[in-house]
């Protein structure tokens, strides 16, 4: 029953069925193109507004800080800078680990949340279910603490059975600070 | 009708797709971490199945031979793109859970199986009805070896945790646990179905 396999029509069924799925396809991405772009900064606005105080209005730029450039947001309430969401991405134990780390003018981590990651389940990956964890950077004042896990003589707990994930967590977190601290030096010039 | 029925239950229990038939082993072992990603995998895959069986059913007497795979191929990876991309719209949060699985549907044999064995022989409505009937097979699998290893594996099941607290057999979360749990599952489900 199938049609003969000549030239012309292995090519006429070929191509026409390429143009029927592609055209279908155009259509789709056109369709979900907006909910797409509005789920994507439904997510970027919500992990802004977890790691900073409340706010007005927000500004996307970058900064150069030891070699690599770091994107982040800028926060200002009533015309004063109140802190900066800074993404800061890191090599942790499976993959890429991309923070948002809220970091205050002052130079105190606000809070942090994590973007995207590919840790173990079940062990690296509780960096974004452990609220022991999570909660001990609200608030870290890299001036008074300092910023690197216990087992390396710093004052950040560690998560059980992840001391990679948790350096990485770290590090990633210590890079916004200090490209934070190279904002701030910038703005006083 | 009655035949259609059967064809459905048949995907469920004679041509179950992961503990008879060893097809989709992929999806199977990584994608059930807990329940509710094996669920949503399955789901995934079900919709995948029912259009592609379909459309291929409908095209199937027009395509030569000789190149009815690429044919197939270009049909299923479509209709994995439109559901990446309504994932990708409608629900992001699933979406990033299972991530890359999704487009690696395309490359799943349970769907260019079904397409060769079964819906390029037969009507569109039979057709619907394998791809139901495998797809569900292909669901209830991926979402009782997912309960069993969150269960095992994080104490908890369907997200509700009832040890309290965070400390499961983390072995049955990894791979091992993976391979543990599909062994000993496919050793009861062929004890109490299967008939030879």
């Amino acid at each position: 029953m199938a049609a003969v396999s000549n030239l012309k029509n292995m090519v006429t069924v070929l191509g026409l069925t390429c143009l029927l799925c592609s055209a279908v396809l155009g259509g789709a991405y056109a369709l979900t193109k907006d909910p797409i772009d509005a789920a994507a900064k439904a997510k970027t606005d919500k992990a802004v507004g977890a790691v900073l105080p409340a706010f007005d209005e927000t500004s996307y730029e970058s900064v150069e800080a030891d070699g690599k450039s770091y994107n982040y947001y800028k926060a200002v309430k009533g015309g004063e800078t109140v802190g900066y969401a800074v993404e800061s991405t890191v090599v942790g134990f499976g993959g890429p680990l991309s923070l948002m780390v809220g970091v205050t003018p002052a130079g105190v981590v606000y809070n942090t949340s994590v973007l995207s990651h590919s840790e173990t389940p079940g062990l690296g990956a509780k960096c974004n279910t452990d609220a022991k964890f999570m909660a001990q950077w609200e608030g870290f004042d890299p001036s008074a603490k300092i910023l690197s896990v216990k087992k390396d003589g710093g004052d950040v707990d560690a998560i059980t059975a992840s001391t990679i994930t948790s350096r990485a967590y770290t590090e990633a977190v210590k890079n916004a600070v200090n490209a934070v601290k190279k904002l701030e030096e910038k703005d006083h010039e | 009708m009655s035949k259609n029925l059967k064809l459905i239950t048949e995907g469920l229990v004679k041509n179950n797709p992961t503990f008879v038939l060893l097809l989709g082993m992929c999806p199977t072992l990584a994608t059930t971490t807990s329940a509710i990603n094996g669920l949503s995998m399955g789901l995934a895959t079900l919709f995948v199945l029912v259009l592609s069986n379909m459309a291929i059913s409908l095209i199937a007497p027009v395509v030569p031979d000789k190149v009815h795979i690429p044919v197939y191929i270009v049909v299923i990876a479509t209709f994995v793109t439109l559901l990446q991309l309504l994932m990708q719209a409608y629900t992001p949060g699933m979406y990033e859970t299972l991530g890359l699985f999704i487009p690696l549907i395309v490359v799943n044999c349970i769907v260019l199986g079904r397409a060769e064995a079964f819906a390029n022989k037969h009507g569109v409505l039979e057709s619907a009805c394998d791809g139901l009937g495998v797809g569900l097979g292909f669901t209830c699998s991926l979402t009782v070896l997912g309960l069993v290893r969150e269960i095992l594996g994080s104490g908890s099941a369907f997200g509700f945790n009832f040890i309290g607290g965070n400390d499961g057999m983390l072995a049955f979360v990894m791979a091992p646990g993976a391979f543990l749990c599909l062994g000993y599952l496919m050793v009861l489900f062929n004890k109490f179905f299967k008939k030879d």
